[in-house]
């Protein structure tokens, strides 16, 4: 560690000099590329004074066990501040399985809550008042289904469609690259987003349909330029989907908003999000006809990304917790959340939750980063390198084009699934090596009890809860009205007709996402996995 | 002569074959791609099975490519079912592969998946070199280079 920095080279391939200079950001128009907070091309941010008005949301992913458990869980962090809900639900609900379903069986409430028809969604928000909380619905695969249960909980919560606040994450291009959680083949896939878009575009215009990821891209292995140009590749596609329904930009592409992962070197990561939303705000206006400037606003959730954390001496995370949560706050984040100390080990327990929450208070409250707007503006090495990193950002988005035909091409033969998986050993393998400095774990690295951390029990006989619950509903509810509206779902599927309307009617009978799931795959078929290492 | 020179390079090419797996419904599979990119690169055989397999589907896979190792990886936590349902539905078609665990796995949990017949365990922070090694030393797996 004593020794000079001969050669400094950061994640994304940028070599970074000792010292930066007036002569090193001279070639930036200023008035062109950065501007004022809250004008185009929002370099500095999409709000003329943005936390001076509002301090960023504070949103910390949970849910586990039953929607009764998550409910608690749900009212823990509104009591101890925090402002915003994001639901994590099980891996049997985000496949769009019954607890009851074989494959499901030891996946029931683990990662998230198990939600098998409306009733579980209804006991999950009650006496949540949802008219003034935002919630973010964690589901992608079945995100149509879940997003249904939800505005009819809404209805039933008194909140019309037409006012429905919160944001599904619903993207499933990432889901192909770097997390799982895919059920259809990605055209109908698309196609379901794009029903989405439209029906929220028409009937629900204050819901945020589609929340695109680059942080999952980034967390299986992406470098920071290919996280964001990957997730740009992606919007895009869905932004054309919106289009080809009849849609006109400023009517949807302002409700699409991004997930992006923060870990690593900091003053990357702030440039990082600079160059992003100025291109951004050049790829509505410029490629998409985008005239409103709230359509140009890149909108994100910039969180902690566990691909930082360590599984040697967990308490080092609390401190990168709050590193990631200062660079989030320096880069202009909407949202906020951090991966809890113990992420190594399991979902968060209350205590790791909690400390979370407080790194992100003590932030907005102690350290200042409410006062003045994009504090690091001017910067000589933040500005030449926020233009580095759009450079780079373009020219990876053009190589999504030119070497693998565009991002669905890539995502179908698993070229950009390839690629983070080589990025990600390459990297372990400078981990492993000693060369990409880790503390704890190869520096300073310590003989460690058996890791002493209070871990978050899963708990068997909640998934029999959930089961029972299910069958409770499965057997007072009108299988007449189940069986109609599951083949109105079919016909809807069969003829390319939106599918929400059909889900909504579902949804409201008591059918089971499991049993809507099955004729969806009917229909649409399953994702045939291209495996290629 | 001539049928020796084969055989003999035949055995010289002869690889320790790895399935890498993914059991169960996880869709996070950073860790199976970058252990399986790691063995290959350190000259084994790996062959991965992707996402979402289910224990039969794993055993069937396992014993059609004749594989000498099996490499679970386990995030969710389910690790104890799983390896359990795993070492019986090996036992039933009568096939041994070494069976090798890694992911999420907290150190309480490691000396029950031993119990349960699971050959070795590489918690997350488990090294390349450590897998390699202890694959190669392994009795249950033939040497490289000789057919088993």
């Amino acid at each position: 560690m004593s020794e000079r920095l001969e050669k400094v080279t950061l994640e994304s391939g940028v070599s970074v000099q000792p010292v930066y200079g007036p002569e090193d950001v001279e070639h930036i128009d200023a008035a062109r590329d950065i501007g004022p907070p809250g004008e185009y091309p929002f370099t500095r941010g999409i709000h003329p004074e943005m936390y001076r008005t509002r301090p960023f949301t504070m949103r910390q992913y949970a849910g586990f066990g039953t929607p009764e458990e998550t409910n608690k869980r749900f009212k823990f962090l509104i009591d101890n501040g925090q402002n915003a809900l994001n639901v994590a639900f099980d891996l049997p609900t985000q496949m769009g399985l019954d607890s009851s379903d074989p494959m499901a069986e030891g996946e029931v409430g683990r990662v998230g809550m198990a939600v098998d028809t409306l009733a579980d969604m209804e006991l999950a928000f009650e006496d949540i008042p949802i008219d003034q909380i935002s919630v973010s619905l964690t589901v992608n695969a079945l995100a149509l289904p879940i997003m249904a249960m939800y505005f009819v909980v809404a209805e039933k919560h008194g909140v019309s469609l037409e006012s429905v606040r919160g944001t599904a994450q619903n993207d499933i291009l990432k889901e192909y690259i770097g997390r799982g959680a895919w059920v259809f083949p990605v055209e109908p896939a698309v196609r379901l987003i794009g029903d989405t878009i439209e029906f929220c575009a028409r009937q629900a215009p204050k819901y945020y349909p589609v929340s695109v990821c680059g942080y999952h891209i980034r967390e299986s292995g992406a470098n920071p330029v290919q996280e964001i140009a990957y997730a740009y590749a992606i919007a895009s596609e869905y932004v054309r989907t919106g289009l080809e329904r009849g849609l006109e930009i400023d009517d949807f592409a302002g409700r699409i908003s991004f997930n992006f992962d923060i870990h690593g070197n900091l003053f990357e990561q702030v440039a990082k999000f600079r160059a992003a939303r100025r291109l951004w705000a050049r790829i509505m206006r410029d490629e998409f006809g985008a005239q409103d400037p709230r359509t140009m606003k890149m909108k994100m959730i910039a969180g902690g990304g566990g691909g930082g954390l360590t599984i040697e001496q967990p308490e080092n995370n609390i401190v990168r917790g709050a590193y990631y949560a200062l660079i989030s706050a320096l880069s202009g984040a909407q949202t906020m959340a951090l991966c809890s100390f113990d992420e190594a080990y399991t979902i968060p327990t209350e205590k790791a939750a909690l400390i979370s929450l407080r790194t992100m208070q003590i932030l907005v409250e102690e350290m200042g980063l409410r006062d003045t707007v994009d504090p690091l503006a001017g910067s000589y090495y933040v500005e030449w390198l926020t233009s580095e990193l759009e450079q780079r950002i373009l020219k990876e988005m053009r190589r999504v084009d030119d070497e693998w035909g565009g991002i669905l091409n890539a995502v179908k033969d698993g070229l950009a699934q390839r690629e983070v998986a080589h990025q990600a050993w390459q990297y372990e393998k400078g981990i492993q090596e000693g060369i990409i400095p880790k503390v704890g774990v190869n520096r300073y690295r310590m003989e460690e009890a058996d890791h002493e951390v209070d871990l978050h029990p899963y708990r068997a006989e909640l998934a029999e809860q959930s089961i029972q619950r299910t069958a409770q509903v499965i057997s007072s509810r009108d299988a007449e009205s189940v069986s109609s509206a599951l083949d109105q779902l079919r016909q809807a599927a069969l003829g390319g007709e939106n599918l929400m309307p059909a889900a909504l009617e579902a949804v409201r009978a008591y059918t089971s996402l499991g049993e809507m799931t099955a004729v969806m795959k009917e229909v649409f078929g399953e994702f045939k996995e291209p495996v290629r290492l | 002569m001539a049928g020796l020179v084969t055989d003999e390079k035949d055995l010289m090419e002869k690889k320790i074959r790895v399935l890498i797996a993914k059991p169960g419904l996880d869709g996070h599979d950073r860790g199976a791609k970058v252990v399986a990119l790691a063995l290959r690169d350190a000259g084994f055989e790996v062959i991965y099975t992707g996402l979402h397999q289910t224990v039969e589907e794993i055993v069937e896979a396992a014993a059609q490519e004749d594989v000498d190792v099996i490499g679970l990886s386990i995030l969710s936590g389910a690790h104890l079912p799983i390896a359990r349902k795993l070492n019986e539905q090996l036992s039933e078609v009568n096939f041994h592969p070494v069976v090798m665990v890694g992911g999420s796995i907290p150190s309480r949990d490691i000396q029950p998946l031993r119990d349960l017949g699971i050959d070795a365990v590489f918690p997350t922070g488990s090294q390349f070199t450590e897998i390699a090694d202890f694959i190669r030393s392994s009795d249950k797996v033939p040497p490289e280079g000789q057919a088993a």
